[in-house]
Protein backbone atom coordinates (compact mmCIF):
# COMPACT_ATOMS: atom_id res chain seq x y z
CA UNK A 1 0.00 0.00 0.00
CA UNK A 2 1.61 3.12 -1.15
CA UNK A 3 1.70 6.15 -3.32
CA UNK A 4 4.68 7.51 -4.75
CA UNK A 5 3.67 11.38 -5.06
CA UNK A 6 6.95 12.34 -7.14
CA UNK A 7 7.29 14.94 -5.12
CA UNK A 8 9.15 12.92 -2.26
CA UNK A 9 9.34 9.45 -1.42
CA UNK A 10 7.28 6.43 -1.68
CA UNK A 11 4.64 6.42 1.22
CA UNK A 12 3.96 3.29 3.08
CA UNK A 13 1.52 2.90 5.39
CA UNK A 14 2.45 1.08 8.89
CA UNK A 15 0.16 0.08 11.47
CA UNK A 16 -0.08 1.65 14.57
CA UNK A 17 -1.91 1.26 17.65
CA UNK A 18 -3.48 3.44 19.86
CA UNK A 19 -5.71 2.93 22.86
CA UNK A 20 -8.08 6.15 22.52
CA UNK A 21 -10.47 6.34 25.56
CA UNK A 22 -9.72 3.15 26.45
CA UNK A 23 -10.36 1.19 23.66
CA UNK A 24 -7.94 -0.34 21.67
CA UNK A 25 -7.65 0.95 17.79
CA UNK A 26 -5.27 -0.41 15.42
CA UNK A 27 -4.73 1.63 11.95
CA UNK A 28 -3.02 1.50 8.94
CA UNK A 29 -1.38 5.14 8.50
CA UNK A 30 1.42 6.57 6.72
CA UNK A 31 4.46 7.77 8.42
CA UNK A 32 3.23 11.48 8.53
CA UNK A 33 -0.42 10.87 9.40
CA UNK A 34 -0.50 13.67 12.47
CA UNK A 35 -2.01 11.99 15.31
CA UNK A 36 -4.84 14.71 15.02
CA UNK A 37 -6.27 13.04 11.64
CA UNK A 38 -5.38 9.57 12.77
CA UNK A 39 -8.31 10.21 15.57
CA UNK A 40 -10.54 11.92 13.06
CA UNK A 41 -10.34 10.28 9.78
CA UNK A 42 -8.90 6.91 10.57
CA UNK A 43 -10.33 6.54 14.23
CA UNK A 44 -13.92 8.77 13.76
CA UNK A 45 -13.30 10.63 16.74
CA UNK A 46 -14.11 13.82 15.28
CA UNK A 47 -14.34 15.57 18.84
CA UNK A 48 -10.76 16.74 18.18
CA UNK A 49 -10.71 20.09 16.32
CA UNK A 50 -7.87 21.24 14.34
CA UNK A 51 -7.52 25.06 14.25
CA UNK A 52 -4.02 26.20 13.70
CA UNK A 53 -2.49 22.94 12.57
CA UNK A 54 1.08 24.54 13.62
CA UNK A 55 0.73 24.35 17.55
CA UNK A 56 -0.02 27.56 18.00
CA UNK A 57 -4.26 27.58 18.75
CA UNK A 58 -4.12 24.51 21.33
CA UNK A 59 -7.79 23.31 19.96
CA UNK A 60 -6.13 19.57 19.08
CA UNK A 61 -4.96 19.17 22.64
CA UNK A 62 -5.57 15.40 23.75
CA UNK A 63 -4.03 13.57 26.76
CA UNK A 64 -0.99 11.29 25.29
CA UNK A 65 -0.55 8.79 28.75
CA UNK A 66 -2.08 11.30 30.66
CA UNK A 67 -0.55 14.85 29.71
CA UNK A 68 -1.55 17.24 27.57
CA UNK A 69 -0.20 17.44 24.11
CA UNK A 70 -0.91 19.10 20.94
CA UNK A 71 -2.01 15.72 18.62
CA UNK A 72 -0.74 18.68 15.15
CA UNK A 73 2.44 18.04 16.47
CA UNK A 74 2.70 14.40 17.00
CA UNK A 75 2.88 12.10 14.12
CA UNK A 76 0.71 9.01 15.18
CA UNK A 77 3.34 6.40 14.35
CA UNK A 78 5.48 8.22 16.89
CA UNK A 79 3.35 7.60 19.65
CA UNK A 80 2.63 3.95 18.29
CA UNK A 81 0.99 2.20 21.24
CA UNK A 82 -0.12 5.30 23.86
CA UNK A 83 -3.04 5.74 25.53
CA UNK A 84 -5.34 8.74 23.94
CA UNK A 85 -7.55 10.65 26.13
CA UNK A 86 -10.42 13.16 23.38
CA UNK A 87 -13.27 14.88 24.37
CA UNK A 88 -14.93 12.02 23.60
CA UNK A 89 -13.00 10.91 26.65
CA UNK A 90 -13.51 13.33 29.30
CA UNK A 91 -17.37 12.31 29.91
CA UNK A 92 -18.34 10.48 32.97
CA UNK A 93 -18.76 6.53 32.80
CA UNK A 94 -22.62 6.22 32.44
CA UNK A 95 -21.82 8.75 28.98
CA UNK A 96 -23.38 11.73 30.73
CA UNK A 97 -21.19 14.95 30.79
CA UNK A 98 -17.88 14.70 32.96
CA UNK A 99 -17.28 18.20 35.53
CA UNK A 100 -15.64 19.62 33.10
CA UNK A 101 -17.57 19.65 30.63
CA UNK A 102 -20.71 20.32 32.91
CA UNK A 103 -18.79 23.10 34.39
CA UNK A 104 -18.42 24.91 30.89
CA UNK A 105 -22.53 24.66 30.45
CA UNK A 106 -22.78 26.02 33.72
CA UNK A 107 -20.41 28.95 33.12
CA UNK A 108 -21.33 29.03 29.79
CA UNK A 109 -17.73 28.67 29.07
CA UNK A 110 -18.50 28.14 25.05
CA UNK A 111 -20.39 29.84 22.26
CA UNK A 112 -18.98 28.44 19.00
CA UNK A 113 -17.25 25.33 20.59
CA UNK A 114 -14.87 25.19 18.12
CA UNK A 115 -12.02 25.84 20.54
CA UNK A 116 -13.59 24.02 23.67
CA UNK A 117 -12.33 19.77 22.99
CA UNK A 118 -9.00 21.58 23.39
CA UNK A 119 -9.94 22.97 26.38
CA UNK A 120 -11.78 20.42 28.29
CA UNK A 121 -8.67 18.23 27.40
CA UNK A 122 -6.65 20.75 28.94
CA UNK A 123 -8.75 21.35 32.28
CA UNK A 124 -9.22 17.67 32.76
CA UNK A 125 -5.56 16.61 32.65
CA UNK A 126 -4.80 20.05 34.66
CA UNK A 127 -7.44 19.48 37.63
CA UNK A 128 -5.91 16.12 38.03
CA UNK A 129 -2.81 17.18 39.23
CA UNK A 130 -3.81 20.93 41.04
CA UNK A 131 -7.56 20.06 41.93
CA UNK A 132 -8.12 23.62 43.51
CA UNK A 133 -6.49 26.18 41.54
CA UNK A 134 -6.31 30.42 42.25
CA UNK A 135 -8.41 32.38 39.50
CA UNK A 136 -5.23 33.11 38.53
CA UNK A 137 -3.82 29.78 38.31
CA UNK A 138 -7.10 29.02 35.98
CA UNK A 139 -6.02 31.47 34.01
CA UNK A 140 -2.04 30.20 34.04
CA UNK A 141 -3.71 27.08 33.20
CA UNK A 142 -5.71 27.53 29.65
CA UNK A 143 -2.50 30.15 28.52
CA UNK A 144 -2.17 27.82 25.72
CA UNK A 145 -5.62 27.82 24.34
CA UNK A 146 -7.16 30.35 21.71
CA UNK A 147 -10.91 31.26 22.41
CA UNK A 148 -12.27 33.72 19.70
CA UNK A 149 -15.85 33.98 20.99
CA UNK A 150 -16.07 34.52 24.87
CA UNK A 151 -13.17 36.77 25.82
CA UNK A 152 -12.03 33.87 28.46
CA UNK A 153 -13.65 35.39 31.49
CA UNK A 154 -16.39 32.27 31.52
CA UNK A 155 -13.61 29.95 30.64
CA UNK A 156 -11.89 31.02 33.85
CA UNK A 157 -15.08 30.35 35.77
CA UNK A 158 -15.75 27.27 34.23
CA UNK A 159 -12.24 26.08 35.17
CA UNK A 160 -12.95 26.94 38.93
CA UNK A 161 -16.71 25.45 38.31
CA UNK A 162 -15.07 22.18 36.95
CA UNK A 163 -12.90 22.40 40.36
CA UNK A 164 -16.02 22.46 42.48
CA UNK A 165 -17.86 19.74 40.71
CA UNK A 166 -14.65 17.16 40.91
CA UNK A 167 -14.45 18.25 44.76
CA UNK A 168 -17.99 16.47 44.93
CA UNK A 169 -17.90 13.89 42.21
CA UNK A 170 -15.26 10.97 41.55
CA UNK A 171 -12.89 11.88 38.49
CA UNK A 172 -13.91 9.47 35.70
CA UNK A 173 -14.36 8.94 31.94
CA UNK A 174 -10.30 8.93 31.45
CA UNK A 175 -8.30 5.40 31.51
CA UNK A 176 -4.78 7.27 30.74
CA UNK A 177 -4.35 7.85 35.14
CA UNK A 178 -1.34 9.98 34.89
CA UNK A 179 0.63 9.94 38.16
CA UNK A 180 0.75 13.77 40.22
CA UNK A 181 3.84 15.44 39.58
CA UNK A 182 5.32 15.84 43.47
CA UNK A 183 4.71 19.44 45.11
CA UNK A 184 7.70 21.71 44.15
CA UNK A 185 10.11 20.64 46.19
CA UNK A 186 12.83 24.10 45.69
CA UNK A 187 12.89 26.75 47.96
CA UNK A 188 10.15 28.44 46.18
CA UNK A 189 12.11 30.70 43.29
CA UNK A 190 15.06 31.69 45.52
CA UNK A 191 18.50 29.89 45.72
CA UNK A 192 19.30 27.14 47.72
CA UNK B 1 -1.38 22.11 6.14
CA UNK B 2 0.07 18.86 5.74
CA UNK B 3 3.49 17.62 6.52
CA UNK B 4 5.49 16.40 3.07
CA UNK B 5 6.18 12.56 2.78
CA UNK B 6 9.50 11.30 4.93
CA UNK B 7 10.40 8.27 5.13
CA UNK B 8 10.17 7.05 8.70
CA UNK B 9 12.97 5.66 11.15
CA UNK B 10 12.25 4.58 14.90
CA UNK B 11 15.55 3.08 16.42
CA UNK B 12 14.91 1.88 19.36
CA UNK B 13 19.12 2.05 20.68
CA UNK B 14 21.19 4.66 20.05
CA UNK B 15 24.11 2.69 17.63
CA UNK B 16 20.98 2.13 15.07
CA UNK B 17 20.09 5.58 15.45
CA UNK B 18 23.50 6.47 14.34
CA UNK B 19 23.63 4.19 11.75
CA UNK B 20 20.92 5.33 10.19
CA UNK B 21 21.87 8.90 10.65
CA UNK B 22 25.31 8.13 9.09
CA UNK B 23 23.25 6.68 5.98
CA UNK B 24 21.26 9.28 5.08
CA UNK B 25 23.67 11.97 5.76
CA UNK B 26 22.73 15.69 5.00
CA UNK B 27 18.62 14.31 3.90
CA UNK B 28 18.19 13.01 7.67
CA UNK B 29 16.56 14.95 10.03
CA UNK B 30 16.00 14.43 13.92
CA UNK B 31 12.79 14.04 15.51
CA UNK B 32 12.57 14.60 19.38
CA UNK B 33 9.60 16.12 20.95
CA UNK B 34 9.34 17.93 17.51
CA UNK B 35 7.47 21.11 19.13
CA UNK B 36 9.70 23.34 16.35
CA UNK B 37 10.40 20.87 14.00
CA UNK B 38 6.48 19.94 13.28
CA UNK B 39 5.15 23.08 12.57
CA UNK B 40 7.89 23.27 10.19
CA UNK B 41 7.05 20.44 8.42
CA UNK B 42 3.15 21.10 8.59
CA UNK B 43 3.89 24.46 7.05
CA UNK B 44 6.19 22.91 4.32
CA UNK B 45 9.19 24.81 5.11
CA UNK B 46 11.29 21.70 5.54
CA UNK B 47 10.96 18.76 3.75
CA UNK B 48 13.74 16.25 4.93
CA UNK B 49 13.52 12.83 3.14
CA UNK B 50 14.30 10.36 5.82
CA UNK B 51 13.15 11.01 9.91
CA UNK B 52 15.01 9.69 12.38
CA UNK B 53 12.87 9.42 15.09
CA UNK B 54 14.18 9.20 18.40
CA UNK B 55 11.37 9.00 20.56
CA UNK B 56 12.26 5.27 21.52
CA UNK B 57 15.67 5.51 22.63
CA UNK B 58 14.96 5.37 26.36
CA UNK B 59 18.74 5.27 27.38
CA UNK B 60 18.73 8.87 26.15
CA UNK B 61 16.00 10.26 28.54
CA UNK B 62 17.71 11.65 31.73
CA UNK B 63 18.08 14.36 33.86
CA UNK B 64 21.09 13.71 35.90
CA UNK B 65 23.18 15.61 38.53
CA UNK B 66 27.17 14.44 38.10
CA UNK B 67 30.08 15.86 38.22
CA UNK B 68 29.35 20.10 38.81
CA UNK B 69 26.58 19.54 36.09
CA UNK B 70 23.34 19.19 35.28
CA UNK B 71 22.99 16.56 32.52
CA UNK B 72 20.23 16.82 30.27
CA UNK B 73 19.91 13.37 28.18
CA UNK B 74 18.33 14.46 24.09
CA UNK B 75 15.09 12.87 25.11
CA UNK B 76 14.23 14.65 28.58
CA UNK B 77 11.13 17.02 27.92
CA UNK B 78 11.15 20.55 29.33
CA UNK B 79 8.84 19.58 32.01
CA UNK B 80 11.26 16.77 33.33
CA UNK B 81 13.85 19.34 33.29
CA UNK B 82 11.20 22.05 34.98
CA UNK B 83 9.85 19.54 37.72
CA UNK B 84 13.57 17.96 38.48
CA UNK B 85 14.04 18.09 42.33
CA UNK B 86 18.01 17.89 41.85
CA UNK B 87 18.23 20.03 38.73
CA UNK B 88 16.37 22.86 40.41
CA UNK B 89 18.46 22.82 43.79
CA UNK B 90 21.76 23.14 41.60
CA UNK B 91 20.83 24.92 39.12
CA UNK B 92 17.58 27.08 39.58
CA UNK B 93 18.29 29.36 36.27
CA UNK B 94 17.16 26.19 34.54
CA UNK B 95 13.79 26.08 35.81
CA UNK B 96 13.13 29.99 36.32
CA UNK B 97 14.17 29.83 32.44
CA UNK B 98 12.17 26.28 31.07
CA UNK B 99 8.88 27.87 32.72
CA UNK B 100 9.32 30.56 30.10
CA UNK B 101 9.20 27.82 27.48
CA UNK B 102 5.88 28.30 25.63
CA UNK B 103 3.16 27.15 27.61
CA UNK B 104 3.13 23.57 29.67
CA UNK B 105 1.39 21.76 26.75
CA UNK B 106 4.48 21.93 24.53
CA UNK B 107 6.68 21.48 27.37
CA UNK B 108 5.19 18.20 28.08
CA UNK B 109 6.50 16.96 24.23
CA UNK B 110 9.64 19.49 23.79
CA UNK B 111 12.99 18.29 24.77
CA UNK B 112 15.37 20.95 26.05
CA UNK B 113 18.10 19.49 24.18
CA UNK B 114 15.97 19.90 20.95
CA UNK B 115 15.66 23.53 21.33
CA UNK B 116 19.45 23.90 21.37
CA UNK B 117 19.72 22.07 18.63
CA UNK B 118 17.09 23.98 17.02
CA UNK B 119 19.34 26.95 17.85
CA UNK B 120 16.47 29.84 17.89
CA UNK B 121 17.97 33.27 18.88
CA UNK B 122 14.41 33.90 20.72
CA UNK B 123 14.74 30.44 22.41
CA UNK B 124 15.30 30.71 26.55
CA UNK B 125 17.39 27.11 26.77
CA UNK B 126 20.24 28.09 24.50
CA UNK B 127 20.95 31.33 26.23
CA UNK B 128 21.02 29.75 29.44
CA UNK B 129 23.61 27.28 28.18
CA UNK B 130 25.51 29.85 26.94
CA UNK B 131 25.35 31.89 30.33
CA UNK B 132 26.69 28.52 32.26
CA UNK B 133 29.46 28.43 29.46
CA UNK B 134 28.08 24.96 28.93
CA UNK B 135 28.59 22.10 26.68
CA UNK B 136 26.28 19.80 24.00
CA UNK B 137 27.54 16.17 23.42
CA UNK B 138 27.83 15.48 19.78
CA UNK B 139 27.73 11.61 18.55
CA UNK B 140 28.37 10.11 15.00
CA UNK B 141 28.20 6.69 14.30
CA UNK B 142 31.78 3.89 15.06
CA UNK B 143 31.87 5.95 18.24
CA UNK B 144 32.84 8.94 17.33
CA UNK B 145 31.96 11.79 19.89
CA UNK B 146 32.64 15.54 20.44
CA UNK B 147 32.16 18.35 22.89
CA UNK B 148 31.04 21.46 21.61
CA UNK B 149 31.04 24.40 23.97
CA UNK B 150 28.18 26.58 23.89
CA UNK B 151 30.21 29.80 22.61
CA UNK B 152 30.97 27.56 19.37
CA UNK B 153 27.55 25.79 19.18
CA UNK B 154 25.30 28.31 18.25
CA UNK B 155 26.39 29.84 14.85
CA UNK B 156 23.15 31.84 13.62
CA UNK B 157 19.56 31.75 13.72
CA UNK B 158 18.17 27.93 13.69
CA UNK B 159 21.56 26.77 12.78
CA UNK B 160 24.04 25.03 15.00
CA UNK B 161 27.58 23.36 15.05
CA UNK B 162 25.66 19.88 14.95
CA UNK B 163 26.90 18.51 11.35
CA UNK B 164 25.17 15.45 9.23
CA UNK B 165 25.64 12.59 10.52
CA UNK B 166 25.66 14.10 14.55
CA UNK B 167 23.35 13.42 17.04
CA UNK B 168 23.13 16.15 19.69
CA UNK B 169 22.79 12.88 22.83
CA UNK B 170 23.48 15.25 25.49
CA UNK B 171 23.71 18.94 26.91
CA UNK B 172 25.65 19.43 29.78
CA UNK B 173 25.00 22.89 32.30
CA UNK B 174 27.47 23.51 34.62
CA UNK B 175 26.61 24.58 37.99
CA UNK B 176 27.45 27.94 38.97
CA UNK B 177 29.89 28.83 42.10
CA UNK B 178 28.53 28.75 45.68
CA UNK B 179 26.65 31.94 46.41
CA UNK B 180 24.91 32.65 43.11
CA UNK B 181 21.38 34.12 43.12
CA UNK B 182 19.97 34.00 39.06
CA UNK B 183 16.54 35.34 37.91
CA UNK B 184 14.83 35.50 34.16
CA UNK B 185 12.54 37.87 32.90
CA UNK B 186 11.52 37.94 29.63
CA UNK B 187 8.32 40.35 27.94
CA UNK B 188 6.16 38.87 24.77
CA UNK B 189 3.08 40.44 23.51
CA UNK B 190 1.29 37.05 25.29
CA UNK B 191 2.17 34.96 27.77
CA UNK B 192 4.31 31.87 26.35
CA UNK B 193 4.90 34.01 23.14
CA UNK B 194 8.73 34.25 22.00
CA UNK B 195 9.69 36.82 23.80
CA UNK B 196 10.33 40.24 22.22
CA UNK B 197 12.99 40.12 24.21
CA UNK B 198 14.61 38.36 27.67
CA UNK B 199 17.39 38.29 29.96
CA UNK B 200 18.32 35.96 32.57
CA UNK B 201 21.12 37.01 35.06
CA UNK B 202 23.73 35.07 37.12
CA UNK B 203 25.09 37.20 39.93
CA UNK B 204 27.98 35.91 42.55
CA UNK B 205 28.21 37.18 45.60
CA UNK B 206 30.58 36.61 48.40
CA UNK B 207 30.54 35.93 52.27
CA UNK B 208 29.76 39.54 52.87
CA UNK B 209 27.14 39.64 50.50
CA UNK B 210 29.14 42.06 48.05
CA UNK B 211 28.90 41.44 44.23
CA UNK B 212 31.85 39.32 42.70
CA UNK B 213 30.51 38.99 39.17
CA UNK B 214 27.88 39.19 37.34
CA UNK B 215 26.27 37.77 33.94
CA UNK B 216 23.30 38.60 31.71
CA UNK B 217 22.17 36.11 28.83
CA UNK B 218 20.16 37.69 26.43
CA UNK B 219 17.83 36.31 24.13
CA UNK B 220 15.90 37.85 20.46
CA UNK B 221 18.50 40.53 20.50
CA UNK B 222 20.82 39.28 18.25
CA UNK B 223 21.24 36.11 15.98
CA UNK B 224 22.45 33.87 18.60
CA UNK B 225 22.28 34.13 22.52
CA UNK B 226 23.97 37.08 23.65
CA UNK B 227 26.15 37.21 26.64
CA UNK B 228 27.31 40.30 28.27
CA UNK B 229 29.39 40.18 31.72
CA UNK B 230 28.03 43.03 33.68
CA UNK B 231 31.03 42.71 36.72
CA UNK B 232 32.06 46.11 35.83
CA UNK B 233 29.22 47.73 36.49
CA UNK B 234 28.18 46.17 39.72
CA UNK B 235 31.34 44.53 40.97
CA UNK B 236 32.67 45.05 44.51
CA UNK B 237 28.99 46.90 45.45
CA UNK B 238 27.22 45.58 48.34
CA UNK B 239 23.83 43.38 46.94
CA UNK B 240 21.73 45.91 48.11
CA UNK B 241 23.33 48.60 47.02
CA UNK B 242 24.81 48.00 44.06
CA UNK B 243 23.64 49.94 40.63
CA UNK B 244 21.40 47.58 38.72
CA UNK B 245 20.34 49.84 36.10
CA UNK B 246 23.98 50.59 35.12
CA UNK B 247 24.10 47.20 34.68
CA UNK B 248 21.19 47.05 32.85
CA UNK B 249 22.80 50.08 30.85
CA UNK B 250 25.98 48.33 30.27
CA UNK B 251 23.69 45.34 28.59
CA UNK B 252 21.81 47.62 26.60
CA UNK B 253 24.44 49.00 25.19
CA UNK B 254 26.12 45.68 24.14
CA UNK B 255 23.39 44.60 21.90
CA UNK B 256 22.56 45.28 18.43
CA UNK B 257 19.05 43.97 18.13
CA UNK B 258 16.86 44.76 14.83
CA UNK B 259 13.91 45.77 13.67
CA UNK B 260 11.38 43.39 12.89
CA UNK B 261 7.14 43.40 12.76
CA UNK B 262 7.13 42.95 16.60
CA UNK B 263 9.50 45.38 17.93
CA UNK B 264 11.92 48.36 17.13
CA UNK B 265 15.51 47.99 17.70
CA UNK B 266 15.06 51.05 19.84
CA UNK B 267 12.56 49.10 21.84
CA UNK B 268 14.27 46.03 22.30
CA UNK B 269 17.42 48.05 23.64
CA UNK B 270 15.45 49.55 25.87
CA UNK B 271 13.75 46.41 27.39
CA UNK B 272 16.94 45.17 27.71
CA UNK B 273 18.30 47.64 30.03
CA UNK B 274 15.18 47.07 31.82
CA UNK B 275 14.63 43.03 32.22
CA UNK B 276 18.57 42.89 33.10
CA UNK B 277 18.20 46.01 36.02
CA UNK B 278 15.47 43.89 37.21
CA UNK B 279 16.59 40.74 36.63
CA UNK B 280 20.01 40.99 38.34
CA UNK B 281 18.04 43.03 41.06
CA UNK B 282 16.10 39.70 41.76
CA UNK B 283 19.06 37.67 41.43
CA UNK B 284 20.97 39.23 44.00
CA UNK B 285 17.85 39.50 46.08
CA UNK B 286 17.32 35.79 45.49
CA UNK B 287 21.02 34.92 46.71
CA UNK B 288 20.99 37.00 50.05
CA UNK B 289 17.46 35.90 51.20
Amino acid sequence: MHADRGDGPAEFAQPVRLVVNGVEHTVQVPPRRLLADALRHDIGLTGTHLGCEHGVCGACTVLVDGAPMRSCLLFAVSVDGAEITTVEGCRAPDGSLGPVQQAFIDCHGLQCGFCTPGFITTVTAYLREYPDPTEAEAREAIGGNLCRCTGYQNIVAAVLRAAELQRTTPVSGDTAARTPAAPDPGPGGGTP
Amino acid sequence: MKPPPFVYHRPTDLDEALAVLAEVGHDGKVLAGGQSLVPLLNMRLAAPRHLIDINRIGSLAYVRCAGGAVEVGALARHAEVERDAGAYVAIPLLRQATACVAHPTIRNRGTTVGSLVHADPAAELPAVLAMLGGTVELATAGGGRRTVAAAEFFLGPLESAVRPGELAVAARFPVPPPRTGSAWLELSRRHGDYAVAGAGVLVMLDADLRVVRARAGLISVGPTPVVVDLTDAVGGRPFDAADWAAAGALAAGAVEPEDDIHATAAYRRHLVGVLVARAAAQAARNRAR
